[in-house]
């Protein structure tokens, strides 16, 4: 059985058991061993000044130019960062960042660069990492916000079923009022993983029904509720209001709730994902991020970015469409997929 | 955000000498903007270089009109380019020689297949049709109950099955036997979402089409899609081969490059544009809008297409005509408020303005309905001659209004100073239509499909 994040031991443990999402295609050839640690210094340099006015034009030029390796080590290494979502101004602050290193080490090939971009990615992921903040007194309250048809519901079962193998009770909360069938599909999730959920009728006002699930679990001593929310747009200001109301209402019948707000982002996002981040932390408080779909051929890049910016941990990866389909989130192995 | 690639490409050509002239020298600085914007807007890289080859070879040696600047002309370039990627405006549904006409729905989790099938349902019967719906996706948790509420819901019918069948290929032929036994001309099959590398759920897919032999079959994408649409797209149409692409959740601000992407790989058009979580938020897609979108240019069209909905002609014609000679009073400005309450939440109308120039300022406008009612009750309490000459609403004045209307002083002065503030900037903004690029592009297009498509015909 994994542990989530919530139990005590710790999280590495099981970081065995659980196959890591296999993704990506193969590496293209690295360098002849024979190049010169100089002169890919040099050009690597060069290479990363223009990068600052225009990353592919300087890759373009300097194939043009000389037939050269290491351009086309440079390109690749730029094609995976922006093929994997990253965005082109992480993927130039990343080769920026690099350039620094290579002034101080000695780097000889493609497999040292590559490692040092990790590095620096890890770095990153890492130091937006940061404790999970749980209620001294039970309930710890759980909220689970995004755009719509992200993965919401879909990881609000797959965690009430770790927790629940942990011996925790837990309460999941129909908050999810206007999307069709939303109530039954979490409905169905609390049957698959013997969870109760509190829920009221289509269309009511999801204030109210987290009112309810909170006053519940408040008197049971649950250990955990977990909120689900409509799937909403960050752009659309009356529907991010409503998360602020949800927030309130919550402080109504536990001061310090949520204690956790989570952000579920699809790794097929792009670009969009940090906006995302960005307004949804602006409104709901996110304090985390869940990764979805990361079964598929998505990287998910675009979580460096928001890491980078909105210091924001990213708590878990979704790995596919069945309750045990949920991993802790390891940013090792996340970034040695990255540039797979 | 970002800033847009027009202002972008103003700087650099303001930045270079030879001004008037599209130089190999300035062309360069203005394609690495160009190429920024793209892979911003999450067109996928290898798509993006063989667009900037394309750039630079029709930009090259071009004489710059009189009537642009050479920022204006590189974005015209550019634009025709990707409009031209994009494919013509084809939103319609084919059918098929002998009804019932097969459409099937594919795609990736949760893009909006399940919605998208009920709008398309919805427009159909708008154009007459009889459409039966039918879920086959008997994986996802209330999968099928979710479009058997929205079928309830648009009074559309849909096949349940025998209860406890849950076989996707008995589903959709028992859907099709029935749509033949009860006349009804269109049957859509909503199915279960995938990855396009689940190998035995694409077989699944190709079995379907087999046994249905769909007339259409409509890949549903996210509009929010990164560097992956390209492979996901890739794999539905070597798999299934695709007849349509429906681009959903565009009425946030994700610039929709995967647009570009998907389209490039998979040569087909793009039919469908989803703008809202409710069954009546598609619209035709157009693809002047898309390229103008991706290039973080807005989508006036579609802001100036809403408006039209809504808004007499008449009345519009004669409000710009007012603002650009001055006599936009506070009496229009109330009226305005008033339609632009029938525009319903104003987000969603400023979030397809172009993020330039004076609509800039606009996108930081955020209008509460209450504060609307106020702002209608101020205007309500003044006389017919302070609504028609502000000017004269001094201090006194002020207090009368505020006391009438139930509001604050301080609520008078603000909505005095948004007042002003809306006269300067829809004064910009008409002036700037008229003479400027946009107006130009406008004028040229063809509105007619548009039409067409509104009045339920575009099929
Ligand atoms: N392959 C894969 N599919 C997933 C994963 N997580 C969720 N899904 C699927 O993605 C689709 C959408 O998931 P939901 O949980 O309904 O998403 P949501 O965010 O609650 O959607 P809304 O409430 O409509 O906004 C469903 O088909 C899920 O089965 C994942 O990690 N991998
Ligand atoms: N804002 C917005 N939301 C949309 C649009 N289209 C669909 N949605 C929402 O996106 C979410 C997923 O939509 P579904 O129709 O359930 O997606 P699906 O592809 O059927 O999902 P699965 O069957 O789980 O793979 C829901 O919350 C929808 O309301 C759109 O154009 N705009
Ligand atoms: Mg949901
Ligand atoms: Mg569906």
């Amino acid at each position: 059985m994994i542990r989530s994040l919530f139990g005590s031991g710790d999280s590495k443990e099981r970081a065995g058991e659980a196959s890591a999402p296999q993704t990506g295609s193969a590496a293209p050839a690295a360098p002849p061993a024979a190049q010169k640690a100089s002169s890919l210094l040099d050009r690597l340099k060069q290479g990363i000044q223009k990068t600052r006015a225009g990353i592919v034009t300087a890759l373009e030029d300097t194939i043009q130019g000389k037939k050269e390796i290491d351009a086309e080590l440079l390109e690749e290494l730029e094609f995976a960062l922006i093929g994997a979502d990253v965005g082109i101004q992480t993927a130039t602050e990343v080769l920026e960042r690099i350039r620094q290193r290579v002034d101080r080490k000695l780097v000889n090939d493609a497999g040292e660069l590559k490692a040092l971009i990790r590095e620096h990615l890890l770095e990153v992921l890492q130091t937006a990492e940061r404790p999970l903040v749980r209620a001294a007194t039970p309930p710890t309250v759980l909220m689970i916000v995004g755009v719509n048809g992200v993965g919401k519901t879909t990881t609000i079962g797959k965690l009430a079923q770790q927790l629940g193998g942990e011996g925790k009770s837990v309460l999941l909360c129909a908050a999810d009022t206007f999307r069709a069938a939303a109530i039954e599909q979490l409905e169905v999730w609390g049957q698959r993983t013997s969870t109760e959920v509190i829920r009221q009728k289509a269309g009511a006002d999801p204030s109210s029904v987290m009112f309810d699930a909170l006053q519940a679990a408040k008197s049971r001593s649950t250990d955990y509720v977990i909120v689900d929310t409509a799937g909403r747009l960050h752009t659309k200001s009356n529907l991010m209001a409503e998360l602020d109301k949800m927030r309130r209402t919550a402080q109504k019948v536990i001061p310090d709730a949520p204690h956790e707000v989570w952000l579920v982002m699809d790794a097929t996002t792009g670009q969009n994902g940090l906006e995302q981040a960005r307004k949804f932390t602006e409104s709901s408080g996110v304090t985390g991020i869940v990764l979805t779909k990361l079964d598929g051929t998505a990287k998910g890049g675009v979580v460096v970015a928001i890491a980078r910016e909105l210091m924001l941990p990213i708590r878990y990866i979704g790995v596919g469409e069945q309750a045990g389909d949920l991993l802790p989130f390891d940013a090792e192995q996340f970034v040695g997929t990255l540039l797979a | 955000m970002f800033d847009s690639l027009s202002e972008k490409l103003q700087r650099v050509f303001k930045n270079l000498r030879g001004e008037g002239k599209l130089t190999p020298e300035n062309m360069e600085a203005a394609l690495r903007e160009i190429r920024v914007a793209l892979l911003e807007a999450d067109v996928h890289f290898k798509v993006v270089k063989q667009l900037i080859e394309n750039i630079k070879v029709k930009a090259m040696g071009q004489e710059v009109m009189s009537s642009l600047t050479p920022g204006q002309q590189v974005i015209k370039i550019v634009r025709d380019e990707l409009v031209e990627i994009l494919g013509k405006h084809q939103s319609r549904i084919r059918t098929a020689n002998e009804a019932p006409t097969v459409v099937m729905i594919v795609g990736l989790q949760g893009s909006g297949k399940t919605t998208s099938t009920a709008k398309l349902a919805r427009h159909l019967f708008k154009a007459s049709h009889n459409p039966l719906l039918v879920s086959v996706d008997v994986y996802r948790p209330a999968a099928r109950d979710q479009l058997k509420i929205l079928a309830r819901d648009l009074k559309i019918p849909i096949y349940e099955g025998e209860p406890g069948n849950n076989i996707p290929l008995e589903l959709a032929k028992g859907a099709r036997r029935e749509a033949i036994q009860t006349g009804k001309d269109f049957v859509l099959v909503d199915t279960a979402g995938r990855l396009h590398i689940d190998e035995d759920l694409m077989v699944e897919l190709q079995t379907l089409k087999e046994a249905l032999n769909p007339t259409e079959i409509l890949f549903v994408a996210d509009a929010m899609t990164g560097q992956d649409a390209v492979k996901s797209a890739d794999e539905f149409h070597k798999r299934l081969g695709i007849t349509g692409i429906v681009l959903t959740k565009m009425d946030g601000d994700a610039r929709g490059g995967a647009a570009l992407s998907i389209r490039q790989v998979t040569g087909q058009p793009l039919k469908f544009v989803g703008v809202g979580e409710k069954a009546d938020a598609l619209e035709a897609f157009h693809p002047e809008r898309v390229a103008s979108r991706i290039l973080g240019m807005g989508d006036v069209l579609s802001l100036i297409e809403k408006v039209q909905e809504q808004v007499d002609t008449k009345n519009a014609e004669e409000m710009q005509r007012k603002l650009l000679d001055d006599e936009f009073t506070l009496a229009d400005f109330r009226d305005q408020m008033k339609q632009l309450a029938k525009l319903g939440p104003l987000e969603s109308l400023l979030g397809m303005m172009p993020n330039i120039g004076p609509m800039k300022q606009l996108k930081d406008v955020k209008v509460d309905p209450k504060e609307m009612t106020r702002v209608i009750a101020i205007i309500d309490s003044m006389t017919p001659h302070e609504r028609s000459n502000h000017m004269v609403i001094n201090g006194p004045r002020r207090r009368r209004i505020a006391k009438g209307s139930g509001t604050t002083v301080q609520e008078v002065n603000n909505l005095l100073k948004q007042y002003a503030q809306a006269r300067k900037m829809m004064k910009s903004f008409t002036g700037g239509m008229g003479k400027g690029f946009l107006g130009k592009r406008l004028g040229k297009m063809k509105m007619p499909d548009l039409d067409s498509f509104l009045k339920g015909g575009g099929f």
